[in-house]
């Protein structure tokens, strides 16, 4: 599959003592997957808010840029905690990952998300005026990415 | 038919033990469930965070509820029946679960807290609509919403554990909380 033979790292990310720290703990993954699931919340809210805007509906009455603006801090503050428990949780169980195929979805969905939303989205967003028809491009392949990382990161628990 | 009666019954009907034994059915409820967090909780994460004054705040209150109550509305029948779907496929573990009922005591006190904001504040909207600051029942009503339904997450998330399960060796408090059977636990 890899042209270089990554697995190592997954092995390597297990024998660390953080790693066991979490699988032994009888706690620590249930606390850290319910805090996920907080951010989850929030962060699917406000990028629902801004693409639903640039689809021509929710806060039709405001544009987009200032929807964008107000909800920002907010994206940015609950990807910060999403990433954050969502290493901690891939630290847990780095072997079992490798081998789950929802987990590749998900990361491949995470680099495209992360890819677009600070760069196309982002600069569209930065304007006054968005055309309707780029609007709807740029919140359906945000919509689909974003839909990609949560439906592939829900899998991974039901494989193995 | 007492209530544990009527969960036995729900346990034994055909299309319970089908959802429970389905091989994608169970899994897709369940993600359906937790990914409509983000237009539900989503939604009502920001307007509370509206009712506390610290985002969106050139938008008016009544103007921002008007415009995602679609969503809200919508978003919460999807949790609602696919809730009530993922309990009817496992209908005697989640009765005797403490985060479960734990989870139904929080969901009537966020259904009371919205149920009183309505009923008062919201009535006056227009007077507060584009106030720099709302009253304070309204702030309280926000704050509450968002602890609660944080409440609501977690515990939903924590029924997967078996921690407090019957058939494990419980202190007498679980056993009286969770409503276990008699018998050899």
């Amino acid at each position: 599959m890899w042209a270089i033979d990554i697995f190592p790292f997954f092995q390597w990310v297990e024998a660390t003592s953080l790693s066991n720290v979490i699988r032994e703990s009888t706690w620590a993954f249930a606390v850290i997957e319910s805090v996920h699931l907080l951010a989850l919340a929030v962060i699917g809210g406000s990028v629902l808010v801004v693409d639903l805007r640039l689809l021509g509906m929710g806060l039709t009455r405001h544009t987009a840029h200032e929807i964008w603006r107000d909800a920002y801090r907010f994206f940015v503050g609950s990807l910060i905690v999403m990433l954050a428990t969502g290493v901690l949780l891939f630290f847990s169980e780095p072997t079992k990952c490798y081998y789950s195929t929802p987990f590749w979805v998900k990361m491949s969905s995470l680099a495209l998300a992360l890819l677009f939303t600070f760069t196309v989205r982002r600069q569209v967003l930065k304007n006054d005026h968005v055309s309707p028809a780029t609007g709807m491009i740029v919140a359906l392949l945000s919509l689909t990415f974003w839909f990609g990382v949560g439906a592939g990161g829900r899998w991974i628990g039901f494989s193995g | 038919m007492s209530l544990s009666g009527f969960v036995q019954w729900l346990a034994d009907t055909p299309w319970s033990v089908q959802l429970h034994e389905s091989l994608f059915g169970y899994p897709l409820l369940e993600s359906v469930h937790v990914l409509t967090l983000c237009i539900f909780v989503g939604m009502s994460v920001l307007l509370d965070l509206r009712l506390l004054n610290i985002t969106l705040r050139r938008v008016p209150v009544s103007e921002l509820f008007e415009r995602l109550a679609p969503w809200l509305f919508g978003g919460f029948a999807i949790m609602m029946v696919t809730g009530v779907l993922l309990f009817f496929a496992i209908p005697i573990r989640s009765y005797h679960s403490i985060w479960f009922r734990g989870k139904l005591i929080l969901l009537v006190l966020a259904g009371l807290n919205a149920w009183t904001f309505h009923g008062t504040i919201w009535k006056h909207v227009r007077e507060w609509d584009t106030a720099p600051i709302s009253p304070a029942r309204a702030r309280f009503a926000g704050a509450a919403s968002l602890i609660l339904w944080a409440g609501i997450i977690v515990f939903g998330r924590m029924i997967a554990y078996n921690w407090f399960d019957c058939d494990l060796h419980q202190s007498a408090f679980i056993v009286w909380a969770a409503g276990c059977p008699a018998g050899p636990q």
